[in-house]
């Protein structure tokens, strides 16, 4: 039997999703192995019968924390998708307001009081709201990474991310580092996987992966501190898509 | 004899993004039509503020995957008007370079894997592989050639990289851009094929007129995608800075996906939009592809929509080996400039697949963001959907 598998979207992008789709040709290997049973941005059909379910975004409000634990009580195995789902991304980023600061602020003086549609909490991620057994990070997704971990699950195999920096695979990659260009780079505190792939053309990394288990902050900060970058700015790339998550 | 009927459609498939559809009938007179966008809104507007000029495109490109080139490129046209940053002509066609990638992409994605399913009776690509593989391995292989394109130019097709204030972080080889090239040249055919696929079913397409207003970037010098002035269909054109009396957003209580509306009760904006707005424009190859399904100017059916996709996959195919060819010629050279940080506002609009979209930022002394709006296609054609469902539930 094969496993069936659903993907659902909450706050987001949808681009983790899309780069399923931007597997190409490699689709085809991937429905040989599980059976694709609910996937709304590409199919028609939709089931409540599923083993595995690929969660893409944030969560923000209480109706979608409902549709979250549904999820949850079907699947045997949820998988966080990106990160949105992961660590909540950039749209932890509004978190540095209250909510009634923001909604003013985009939707000014509209009657939205009251309305469900429009009542959120500050931005959380996946884990926050229901147990995630495993995490596919990344904004977006490498969809390298993505058919590996399928490929495990499909199998009854653990699926394990690397455990050191990107700078591991950006030295791999035989960049000149980033730092030496003048520019500011996450790559040194954050999980690889991405196989550098902003290092690799001329960007920093900005950390969309998430940090290590183990993160030395206190080492990058005085490599940034070296290389003459303020504290301010600091804070800003740190908090892009791991708001006030370790460097504070 | 009149009849009882209620439709919920929850989580429409096959879009991106959420919407639900309501309906209801009581002895055959409609008493409810109503197009719900439920997706938890984001906030990007507020979470910008406080940032540098060099995090913004980085940021609200994540506001849709499928679009993030040209958020990207709305939010550094915006950034660059605001502190007065010039770019190079390299710059500019290489970031139209980018937005025909992301354009393919996009509307294959659209023609190929959403809307062929209808035309082909399946409830999505994947029966198709068994069914009509042919098509489906063209399709595909036309979606490749598009991300490689945006590869090619952005370094990663889904939120791009290498796009930067004033320039670009790593620009493509020489060879890159031959071997693009020929990729391109080949999927001219490609593309023949599969509108040939949607022209035997494209009796499927309904047949339905509502007139409406049609507004898309427009200039003189060729199809309008990278810049323009602001144009419509019921005449007029103004400078991209006058957006808002244009736009006129307002906010509905069914929707956290604002609405928009000009001369009339809605207009629509993307692929339908600039052909009847710019066909003078199109490529003698994209032109036959028109002549194919007999598209005229101005077209009011939107499902015509999907036609003008092809015929601007044909046009983005053809313009790319023209640029590319362009670049070539000039040979391509390393660029760097030093931004200098300038107070100041500044508007951005480009044109996303689904349509027009604008960034307006204002920049502080220090570089940083204290103000931003932000105008997505998809929000200017809801309350054109809902008209247009208003009326076809009448018929």
């Amino acid at each position: 039997m094969k496993p069936r598998v659903a993907f659902f979207d909450f706050a987001s992008c949808e681009g983790c999703q899309l780069q399923v789709i931007n597997l190409e040709e490699k689709i085809l290997d991937l429905i040989d192995v599980v059976e694709v049973v609910s996937f709304r941005e590409a199919m028609k059909e939709s089931s409540d019968d599923y083993d595995i379910a690929f969660v893409e975004g944030s969560i923000m409000r209480p109706m979608d924390e409902e549709r979250l634990k549904r999820i949850r009580k079907n699947a045997r195995i949820l998988v966080a998708l990106g990160a949105c789902a992961c660590i909540g991304g950039v749209n932890r980023l509004r978190n540095e307001w209250s909510v009634d600061e923001v909604k003013k602020e985009v939707y000014d003086e509209a009657d939205i009081e009251g309305n469900r549609l429009f009542d959120v909490f500050p931005t959380k991620a996946v884990d926050e709201v229901v147990d995630v057994d495993f995490r596919i990070p990344g904004c977006p997704i490498n969809r390298e990474e993505f058919a590996k971990v399928v490929a495990h699950l499909a199998i009854g195999k653990e699926p394990r991310l690397p455990s050191y920096p990107v700078c591991v695979e950006c030295k791999k990659n035989e960049n000149i580092c980033v730092f030496e260009l003048g520019k500011f780079c996450l790559g040194p505190v954050t999980r690889a996987g991405c196989n550098a792939i902003c290092p690799t053309h001329g960007d920093g990394c900005e950390g969309c992966r998430g940090y290590l288990d183990d993160p030395r902050m206190e080492a990058a900060k005085d490599v940034l501190r070296k290389y003459g970058v303020s504290f301010d700015e600091m804070m800003k790339r740190f908090n892009m898509f791991n708001y006030r998550k370790g460097a504070i | 004899m009149g009849r009882d009927i209620d439709i919920e459609v929850r989580h429409l498939t096959r879009v991106e993004g959420h919407g639900n559809i309501y309906l209801n009938a009581r002895s055959g007179k409609v008493e409810k039509v109503l197009w719900e966008v439920d997706e938890a809104p984001r906030f990007f507007e507020a979470m910008v503020r406080g940032k540098s000029y060099h995090q913004l495109s980085h940021i609200t490109s994540r506001i849709c995957g499928i679009c993030s080139i040209s958020h990207s490129l709305a939010s550094l046209k915006a950034t660059e008007a605001a502190m007065g940053v010039e770019i190079s002509k390299q710059t500019e066609l290489l970031r139209r370079l980018a937005l025909y990638g992301e354009n393919l992409q996009s509307h294959t994605l659209h023609v190929g894997y959403l809307v062929a399913p209808d035309l082909l009776g399946a409830g999505s690509v994947i029966p198709l592989v068994k069914t009509a593989k042919e098509a489906v391995v063209k399709i595909v292989g036309l979606h490749r050639t598009a991300n490689m394109l945006s590869e090619a130019i952005c370094g990663r097709a889904t939120h791009p990289i290498t796009l930067e204030v004033g320039g670009f972080t790593e620009i493509p080889t020489e060879r890159a851009l031959l071997g693009m090239r020929e990729e391109l040249e080949n999927a001219k055919g490609v593309c023949t094929d599969v509108a040939g696929v949607v022209l035997a079913h494209a009796d499927r397409l309904p047949d339905f007129t509502r007139e409406t207003e049609f507004i898309a970037l427009t200039n003189d010098e060729n199809y309008a995608f990278y810049d323009g002035d602001l144009g419509s269909t019921d005449g007029g054109r103004w400078p991209v800075e006058e957006y808002l009396s244009i736009t006129n957003e307002y906010v509905v209580p069914h929707s956290t996906a604002k609405y928009t509306r000009h001369n009339r009760e809605s207009y629509m904006v993307g692929a339908l939009a600039r052909f009847n707005l710019n066909h003078a424009m199109l490529s003698k190859e994209a032109m036959e592809v028109a002549g194919m399904f007999g598209l005229k100017p101005v077209c009011h059916n939107p499902f015509m929509n999907n036609v003008a996709q092809l015929v601007e996959i044909m046009d983005s195919l053809v313009d790319s080996i023209g640029i590319i060819d362009e670049l070539l010629d000039r040979g391509l050279e390393e660029e760097s400039g030093e931004i200098e940080v300038r107070a100041g506002r500044g508007v951005g609009a480009v044109h996303a697949p689904r349509g027009l979209l604008i960034h307006d930022y204002t920049i502080d002394g220090l570089g940083n963001c204290t103000k931003a709006n932000c105008i997505i296609p998809t929000n200017q054609n809801h309350a054109n959907i809902q008209k247009d469902m208003e009326e076809i539930t009448l018929t």
